[in-house]
């Protein structure tokens, strides 16, 4: 893969990850990290949403008046999340409910208004395609591992899967709560700042 | 002895000051060495007030001022458990003796693994070892049932030094009272063994427990079940009597006073509390503004509610209750104080204390899932207390401003 291509896919997993540096699509990382499942489902979902977004405005980057872009922004990405939303309520009925307005709710996350504003209104349908998956999946890293944390230590199973802790665990009540998964989120950013030695301007 | 100060200042301290062997073992050479001696550093230009209180007496005083809630505690977790285990040829002697090896291992929990968390901090950030741990580390387990788990205690302190301190910067820079960030980190991830009423009073589980030394216990029982007044008063039914309720679980204004009764370890007995709160008071050391309008509002709350027609026997108890029951006393006299989580101004500091007793009885007369609200208000209001102090601050810069333009017209 070419370097250029390379960067605009890996970037945002920890250098201008959406999540950790950009601080942006916080509110749904709270709301769909109590379990890993839904984590996976609802980054899959945004990674389509923001990839194919970045994708069909930039083919129309050109001929979008600059007066009424947003407009125009928000009708693609409304379009692409309720065909996403449609296919969950066919394949995933179950996850899909668990989701419930979180997935329509895409619509207003900011990483996916962000990139088009930022980056597919500037650039060719390629290299906007690859930035909104680097993006999405950047988003769905942190998603998981937040996940991660508050499945294993609130219930005890990751992925659904009972682990082998012993008779004596004991959910932690906080981590399940959305103060909890904030603290998470906090050391993350805490602990990935740390290691990269990025300071905030 | 001169001999010794010598050494310690020609020989050891070198190796420990900058460029020295264990440069990066400093903090835990200048606690070690201040904690024994007075701090060498001197301020360095005039003005000078001479005085012999700094950081470390301050906190110092604030552990004397709790000795009679810690012995009190330790009586008192002991003497519920003779009662409710039937244990026989109980004493004072043996009382203290049991609650002793209830209390003492948490309190030794807290300090050692809070004191393992502050010292790393203090070695990678290289700030010196602060005693404002000396304090947060013994209110911690003074507000934990005494049956509470050890590796509870463990994780709480250290979630209460690093998230609710260290993250911020150390001691001086935390929003939050670390102790009372422990306490509620715990209260919400492992409810089950703080709250409810099954964690007040213990059982004996090990041999240890049994032995002959402490009583003998007459059966081995589960778990005793003892609700704590705040509980009993909030399921009070509609159309009771909140104190009938009360008096029939055994609970009445003197005992409550006293302290004799379930509850957590150092926050049941009033008296023990006033007499810390009196120390605390003629030594200067807390803020009696904090105190005094804490209470206000603690009773000012309680009568708009005894007053109100509200359908609510809790809403109906006299509000002398609110002040006994609980941890709110405890609370406003050694938590709300803390210097540097409350407000700073003095008027600041009226406003902070009174909002702290008036959220008190209101989540508790109000919020049927939380039983005790003195922990949430003080909370609360650590996070307010800073906008407090701006708006005092400015009113009193526009009080001021007006007053030079009036001075320059006229």
């Amino acid at each position: 893969m070419a370097s250029a291509a390379k960067k605009l896919l890996m970037d945002p997993f920890s250098d201008n990850n959406p999540i950790t540096i950009q601080v942006l699509g916080i509110c749904s990382a709270l709301a769909v990290t109590v379990k890993v499942d839904t984590a996976i489902v609802m980054t899959l979902a945004l990674t389509a949403v923001v990839s194919l977004s970045n994708f069909v405005i930039s083919l129309m980057r050109n001929v979008i008046p600059s007066g009424i872009r947003m407009i125009v922004e928000m009708a693609v990405i409304a379009t692409l999340v309720i065909i996403a939303d449609q296919l969950l309520r066919a394949f995933l009925f179950d996850i899909s409910k668990q989701l419930s307005v979180f997935v329509g709710l895409i619509i207003t996350n900011c990483i996916v208004m962000g990139r088009a504003e930022a980056f597919a209104l500037q650039n060719p349908p390629k290299d906007s395609f690859l930035d909104g998956l680097g993006n999405g999946l950047g988003y769905g890293i942190v998603l998981i591992a937040v996940a991660s944390i508050r499945e294993i230590l609130g219930f005890g199973k990751w992925l659904g899967f009972q682990l082998p802790l012993g008779d004596n665990f004991m959910g932690n009540g906080l981590v399940l709560l959305a103060p909890g998964a904030f603290i998470i989120l906090g050391l993350l950013i805490w602990g990935q700042r740390t290691l990269t030695k990025y300071v905030e301007d | 002895m001169n001999a010794l100060f010598d050494f310690m200042d020609k020989t050891i301290a070198p190796l420990f000051e900058k460029g020295g062997k264990f440069e990066r073992l400093y903090p835990l050479f200048e606690a070690g060495d201040t904690f024994n001696r007075t701090p060498g550093d001197v301020t360095p230009s005039a003005p000078h007030v001479r005085d012999s209180i700094d950081q470390k007496r301050l906190m110092i005083f604030v552990i004397y001022a709790l000795i009679p809630c810690i012995l009190f505690g330790i009586w008192n977790a002991g003497n519920q458990f003779n009662l409710a285990n039937n244990v026989a040829n109980a004493t004072f002697t043996t009382d203290m003796l049991r609650g002793a090896t209830m209390v003492l291992p948490i309190i030794f929990v807290s300090y050692a693994v809070g004191g393992i968390w502050e010292v790393l901090f203090a070695l990678v950030r290289r700030h010196e070892i602060n005693e404002g741990f000396l304090v947060t580390g013994m209110l911690f387990p003074l507000v934990l049932p005494p049956t509470l788990p050890l590796w509870q205690v463990a994780i709480g302190i250290s979630f209460g030094i690093v998230i609710g301190k260290e993250i911020f910067g150390g001691v001086g820079f935390n929003i939050l009272n670390p102790a009372l960030t422990a306490r509620a980190f715990l209260f919400f991830a492992f409810p089950a063994q703080i709250s409810g009423d099954k964690v007040w009073v213990g059982t004996a589980k090990t041999a240890f427990e049994n032995s002959p030394i402490f009583g003998t216990v007459a059966e081995n029982i589960d778990g005793v079940t003892m609700a704590t007044p705040l509980a009993v008063a909030a399921a009070a039914e509609k159309g009771s009597d909140a104190v009938t309720a009360l008096g029939d679980a055994g609970f009445t204004l003197a005992n409550m006073t006293i302290g004799n009764i379930p509850g957590c370890i150092g926050s049941t007995s009033v008296i023990a509390i006033l007499l810390g709160m009196g120390f605390l008071i003629l030594t200067g050391i807390a803020s009696w503004r904090v105190m005094l309008s804490g209470i206000l509002g603690c009773v000012a709350m309680g009568w708009l509610f005894n007053v109100l027609p509200l359908d609510n026997p809790f809403a109906a108890l006299p509000f002398v209750y609110h002040i006994v029951m609980g941890g709110f006393l405890f609370g406003i006299v050694f938590m709300a104080t803390d210097p540097v989580s409350a407000a700073a101004t003095n008027t600041g500091k009226c406003i902070y204390g009174f909002l702290i007793g008036v959220l008190t009885v209101l989540i508790r007369v109000a919020n049927p899932a939380y039983p005790e609200g003195a922990m949430l208000a003080i909370l609360f209001m650590n996070v307010m207390a800073p906008l407090i102090d701006h708006f005092v601050v400015q009113g009193h810069i526009k009080k001021r401003t007006a007053y030079a333009r009036a001075l320059n017209n006229a």
